[in-house]
């Protein structure tokens, strides 16, 4: 590693207007042939660094910086048509949303040669051949047929291996990847990183990784730069940060992180049952024909049974598009359900309309993803909390609703006067914080959490798992706690259930099922998390 | 594909009912046949014969939607209602009250004008207003385009009647450069069209320009422009390849819902420039009270409108290969 | 005091528009969009323009019966009487002291020639025209100037001062010295032509002799009703059915969805002009109801408002009813279902506030395409009767005399320019209301 970097940056600052700089002279050098990686949380300009390198920010953002020097050249002296022939050619960017990032009226095999057209010049037929070489490259069967279709047709994953493929047509010296696994399930995460990897080993090409997730930079980069609030706070080799971090931002960072150890030492108390499901199905329509006949049924869930008790939370584990947010929204009633029982404390749920299904909506509650979604900006956060209070127990006065919002602010951590304020005010865990307190105003006897800190910066996540855990000591509250998340897990489930194409796989205490697997799926998800690589160099 | 048309045809059919009955109740609650009658014939000595005689030629003499005197079906049947509504759904447009004359063949011969001068004005102006709005765009956040939108916003704002009478009045009588008005057949026809087509694109810049380049924009702001840009393209060559294609979705939509009404013409273009469109047809048919030739257009109006938008779903499916027909 | 229709409904509005204005500026969350129109320029200029041309409508909209004649005038008609009551015999350009065409008069010798008459009441002041008029009127121009520039400027002046001391939140200093100069301008410009309007006809006369300019003035009112009465009519149906077809799909959709189809199929100058028709065979069945003429035409101008917004209701009830089934799906939405919350006060509290960016912005911009559209239809003889002062008729009436040699020019130049004042200030404000509301940038 004693050659000149590929990629050197020194004192780069990027502002808007006149307010305070987004990314705050910094430096950094990238190698040929090793993965560097910044790592850092939401807002802290990490992405804006990889776009300012290639001056892709809009008009209004102004770069300084001493040096930006790609293999001898200077980028920042660089006119903008010379800036075009480096980029994709020299330098490939990747970014984290492969759906939006490619242009949908475009074929897949177009996109891929319009980099080729522009940088080399070959004919149609060398081009064609090159583009089915770069798509099985990525490891996208049948490259052939995959040429002429279009971005909607391929799934996530095969989405990102087509950005791989457009990246590496030119032949970069220096690939930049921004988030790219973010978007994607955590199977087909672990999938791409391989390729990536494999890909820098057989180029030696340098990789310059971003990301938010400190267990996934572990396992791929040899540099790690942590950058916080524009600055870069610390910068070494990966396995001597991880093992003796010195900047406390690090270290915050570092025990943020929820490991799978956390669910060791679980007590297990019996406790009555709450809720139980038998047979719950989701199914949907499909309808064709002239008068849309119901032909046959898209089977979301199909046959799921379960039972949470008292005080305990159970996990549902699952990647994208197996079925669980349409459980927990059909427990709730939001989505029909096709048949099932769903008993709750004795009364059957599932049989009750009408007025009597609206009154028994205090026992389940749920709390969203989104938090910037879950809440209509045009209200205040006190006519938030206690829009249930006001549906489902009217004779409750405007003094008492008020003084009852202002004890669930004090229960979730937010300080009272949050009740005269709008949602957009608040950051995101704290939006998170009202949307609990407005699932607990009506005092629910279960509250469905579907992915709700999915969305959230890792050490804000850790404070909401808290939060949790503690109001479900307290008022002894039931979770159904939706995730694709298996060290969130770890850290609040009593037990787990693993969902899979709409039905339950493994089912089991929370040690049993994540320290010790039966069934083979289960066993995949948990080989595909990112674990922080401590003892290893 | 071929299902999701028929399922369309066949909706067609309540909605041209309800035209149909709309355009019936709105004209015979204002007239009665009498009062139809006693305005075709002029109003001067007027005799109940000749009413008779008119009404009874021309199928009016017939009770309004329920005839209690005849038998079954013909309760129905021998109504004015529908006499003149059923042969509508296969196209027989009868003969006009005014002057007799086949509304059928009528229709066929004027709307050839009618085209003429709309059809033209469409693609010029598509092809004038998406030029302007990629300029505007291409020079974002430059005096050019700062002109642009003032210039958009004036033109705007300036009634069409102003375009066509200052038209009129500059490029007919003083410069004297192509004829005010009127209308011949086959090539002679092109020097009267010059005139409305280019006043109808210049009064369509303003909003049209504007419209798109709030399109382009949209595009414009997207993640695959930004992949775009950073594989190497130059900004001129990100928003020909990539913004326009994907503009043109809405763009071409937008168009092809319009295409089938340019049939029946624009009305106020027709009157200004005595162009013997359908257009003037039906205006003329509104002001003498001609119920057979009103019925008509408004039953072809409305087929055409229905036809454009089965054509604006079916061309999304074209244009973008996101979208299939359910 | 005589209370038309189109007058009470006009100060319905009115009160609407001072409740709903004063609605907004207490909400603390409207206060970033307000302050943004404040901070433009173009938008409080051209806000201004429309608060002027909104007074003028709103004197012309006050009505009694005059002492003198018992006819029924308003306000700005009794304000305006010089230019009123100067009636000329037919055409005479504008500044002029001769009629247009050339008439067979007698001498005082009595021998006939044929020569231009002088006009009755246009610079009837003049002894000898020829050498006089220019000279004339530079006098009176300036004197009319001084008349209201000195007064304007002292109270503008002043005003300006104060509000420079009291830092309003939500208009910016450079907003209000734009807004003072616009005030100024109008101001002098109205006192220049008053004055010069009592000694001449400054945009000439029509062909029956009546002073354009007052024409142009009186048409405001017609142009301003059809653009706001209109709307009046449109919004409830509009956002009605839109929010009902969205919110509550299956059945109620299908309905309002044939309804709407079924409207828009037929053309609106079928609609508009059967209408009228109707409203015609009305008046003249029930003639002891409609005393005078003006209330007949006020009765057309109202039935045609009704019509048009019967008419027009389409457009805004389908982006209502797209944006409605997007907000559905929207997770609060979703939440206030799980809290127990009735669907009706999710209708109120949910999605009714949450698409009312759509409605003023489509009011915003359909006002002008509405002033712009009633020339059109004036033009096809089924706009606002042929009595009523509208550009429309105005233009009617002059694009026959376009063909003379030579040309009379000026009530077109007159309904010209004040049309298109309007409608730009209209057009100017609606882009910066547009963008001061686009969601994209709400918080």
């Amino acid at each position: 590693m004693n050659r000149s970097p590929v990629l050197e940056v020194k004192n780069l600052t990027v502002k808007f207007g006149p307010d305070n700089p987004v990314v705050d002279t910094i430096g950094f050098e990238v190698h040929a042939g090793e993965t560097f990686a910044i790592v850092g949380e939401s807002g802290s300009g990490k992405s804006i660094t990889a776009l300012s390198v290639l001056r892709l920010l809009p008009v209004n953002a102004s770069v300084n910086a001493d040096e930006i020097n790609l293999n001898g050249v200077d980028l920042l002296r660089k006119a903008e048509y010379e800036l075009c022939k480096i980029r994709g050619r020299r330098v490939a960017l990747i970014f984290q949303d492969p759906m939006s990032s490619l242009n949908p009226v475009m074929t897949v095999g177009e996109q891929i040669a319009e980099v080729l057209k522009l940088h080399f010049s070959m004919t149609k037929q060398a081009i064609r051949q090159r583009v089915i070489e770069l798509l099985t490259r990525v490891e996208i069967p049948e490259p052939e047929k995959r040429v002429g279709e279009y971005p909607h047709q391929l799934s996530g994953g095969q989405r990102q291996r087509v950005m791989i493929a457009i990246a590496l047509a030119g032949e970069p010296d220096l690939l930049i990847a921004d988030e790219p696994t973010t978007a994607l399930d955590v199977t087909i995460q672990a999938q791409i990183l391989a390729l990536l990897k494999a890909i820098q080993n057989k180029t030696g090409m340098a990789l310059w990784l971003i990301s938010h997730d400190l267990a996934l930079v572990s396992t791929m980069a040899d540099r790690i730069a942590v950058m916080q609030n524009g600055k870069i706070v610390e910068t070494g080799r990966s396995a001597s940060i991880f093992q003796n971090p010195t900047h406390p931002y690090t270290r915050k960072l570092l025990d943020a992180l929820p490991s799978m150890d956390s669910c060791l030492g679980h007590k297990r108390e019996q406790k009555p049952p709450l809720l139980k499901i038998d047979d719950f199905k989701v199914y949907y329509p499909i309808r064709k024909g002239i008068f849309k006949r119901v032909v046959g049924h898209v089977r979301a869930v199909d046959g799921v049974g379960f039972e949470i008790e008292h005080g305990k939370t159970l996990a549902l584990v699952g990647e994208s598009g197996c079925g669980k947010t349409t459980l927990g929204k059909a427990l709730l009633n939001l989505i029909p359900a096709y048949s099932g029982r769903v008993v709750m404390d004795g009364i059957e749920l599932h049989k009750l309309t009408g007025e009597a299904l609206r009154r028994k909506r205090a026992d389940i509650q749920i709390v969203f993803q989104d938090p910037f979604s879950s809440m209509n900006p045009r209200m205040l956060v006190s006519e938030i909390i206690d829009e249930g209070i006001r549906a489902l127990y009217p004779k409750v006065g405007a003094v008492d609703r008020y003084a009852r919002v202002v004890e669930l602010l004090e229960r979730v951590d937010l300080p009272p006067d949050s009740a005269h304020r709008y949602p957009h005010e608040f950051s995101g865990g704290q939006r998170q914080r009202i949307c609990i307190a407005r699932a607990l105003a009506v005092q629910p006897k279960m509250i469905v959490c579907d992915e709700p800190t999915s969305a959230l910066d890792a050490s804000v996540q850790a404070q909401i798992i808290e939060l949790l855990k503690d109001l479900q000591k307290e008022q002894g509250v039931s979770y159904l706690f939706i995730t694709h998340d298996l060290g969130v897990v770890a850290e609040i489930a009593d037990e787990v259930a693993v969902m899979y194409r709409g039905k339950i796989v493994e089912h089991g205490e929370v040690e049993q099922v994540l320290l010790n697997p039966k069934n083979t799926y289960t066993r995949e998800l948990l080989a595909a998390v990112p674990r922080l690589q401590n003892k290893d160099v | 594909m071929i299902q999701y048309i028929i399922r369309r045809i066949l909706y067609a059919f309540p909605l041209l009912l309800g035209v149909n009955i709309l355009t019936f109740v709105l004209f015979f609650v204002v007239n009665s046949p009498e009062d139809m009658a006693r305005m075709q014939l002029g109003h001067k000595h007027v005799t109940e014969q000749a009413v008779e005689n008119w009404k009874q030629q021309r199928g009016y003499h017939l009770p309004l939607l329920w005839n209690a005197e005849a038998s079954g079906t013909s309760k129905i049947t021998e109504t004015i209602f529908f006499q003149k509504s059923a042969g509508l759904f296969w196209f027989d447009f009868g003969i006009s009250d005014s002057d007799r004359r086949n509304i059928g063949a009528d229709i066929k011969q004027r709307m050839w004008p009618s085209l003429a001068v709309a059809l033209p004005t469409l693609l010029l102006g598509l092809i004038t207003n998406i030029c302007v709005a990629l300029l505007m765009v291409l020079f974002r956040r430059s005096y050019l385009e700062f002109g642009g939108i003032v210039l958009c916003v004036v033109l705007m704002s300036v009634s069409s009647l102003f375009y066509i009478i200052g038209g009129q009045f500059f490029i007919g009588k003083v410069l004297k450069l192509v004829p005010i008005s009127g209308y011949d057949g086959g090539f002679q026809a092109l020097k009267f069209i010059v005139l409305p087509i280019v006043i109808g694109v210049i009064s369509g810049i303003g909003s049209g320009a504007r419209w798109y380049r709030t399109l382009f924009l949209e595009e414009v702001e997207k993640d695959y422009v930004r992949t775009a840009r950073a594989k190497g393209l130059s900004e001129t060559q990100v928003l020909f390849r990539h913004v326009l294609k994907n503009a043109m979705i809405p763009i071409l939509t937008g168009v092809v819902v319009v295409l089938p009404l340019l049939f029946m013409g624009s009305l106020i273009m027709e009157s200004f420039f005595s162009i013997p469109g359908l257009g003037s047809y039906t205006i003329d048919a509104i002001n003498s009270q001609d119920f057979a030739i009103v019925r008509s257009m408004v039953f072809l109006g409305s087929v055409l409108y229905i036809v454009g938008l089965l054509l604006t779903d079916i061309s999304y499916t074209l244009v973008d290969p996101r979208v299939r027909l359910s | 005091m005589v209370v038309l229709w189109t007058d009470a409904l006009i100060f319905v509005l009115l009160l609407g528009m001072i409740v709903l204005s004063v609605y907004m500026l207490r909400n603390p969350r409207m206060s970033r969009p307000l302050r943004q129109i404040g901070t433009s320029k173009t938008g409080m200029v051209s806000l201004t323009v429309l608060l002027f041309f909104v007074a003028v409508g709103l004197l012309d909209s006050m009505h009694f019966h005059s002492k003198d004649s018992n006819e029924i005038v308003s306000v700005l008609d009794q304000w305006l009487s010089p230019i009123r009551l100067h009636g000329e015999k037919t055409y005479s350009a504008p500044f002029a002291a001769h009629l247009f065409g050339k008439e067979l008069m007698v001498l005082e010798d009595g021998s006939p020639v044929w020569a231009y008459p002088r006009l009755q009441y246009g610079g009837a002041h003049l002894d000898d025209p020829e050498s006089e008029l220019f000279y004339d009127v530079l006098m009176k121009a300036s004197i009319g100037f001084i008349k209201s520039a000195i007064p304007a400027a002292i109270v503008l002046v002043l005003l300006v001062q104060r509000l420079r001391r009291r830092q309003n939140a939500l208009i910016s200093q450079a907003s209000v010295k734009a807004v003072a100069w616009t005030v100024f301008w109008i101001v002098t410009v109205c006192g220049t032509l008053l004055e010069l309007s009592s000694y001449y006809h400054v945009l000439g006369t029509d062909k029956v002799g009546e002073d354009v300019l007052y024409q142009a003035i009186k048409s405001i009112r017609t142009g301003l009703v059809i653009g706001t009465l209109t709307t009046l009519i449109m919004l409830p149906l509009a956002i009605v059915f839109g929010i009902l077809a969205g919110f509550f799909r299956g059945w109620v959709d299908d309905t309002i969805q044939y309804l709407y189809t079924t409207l828009n199929s037929i053309p609106s100058v079928l609609l508009i002009a059967a209408s009228i028709l109707v409203v015609q065979v009305y008046m003249a069945k029930n003639e002891e109801q409609f005393t005078s003429l003006i209330v007949r035409a006020d009765m057309r101008l109202l039935f045609l408002c009704i019509i048009l917004g019967v008419t027009n209701w389409t457009g805004l009830c389908r982006m209502l009813r797209a944006e409605t089934l997007k907000l559905r799906e929207m997770e609060y939405v979703q939440a206030a279902s799980a809290l127990g919350v009735r669907r009706r006060i999710i209708l109120f509290r949910h999605i009714l506030p949450n698409v009312m960016h759509i409605v003023l912005i489509s009011v915003v911009l359909d006002f002008s395409s509405l002033v712009l559209a009633e020339a059109v239809l004036s033009y096809i003889n089924i706009g606002v009767d042929p009595t009523t002062h509208s550009w429309g008729n105005m233009i009617n009436g002059a694009r026959l005399e376009m063909a003379r040699e030579p040309v009379v020019w000026w009530s077109l130049a007159a309904s010209f320019l004040f049309m298109f004042t309007l409608v730009l200030a209209a057009n100017l404000f609606a882009d910066s209301v547009r963008d001061a509301f686009d969601p994209r940038r709400m918080g």
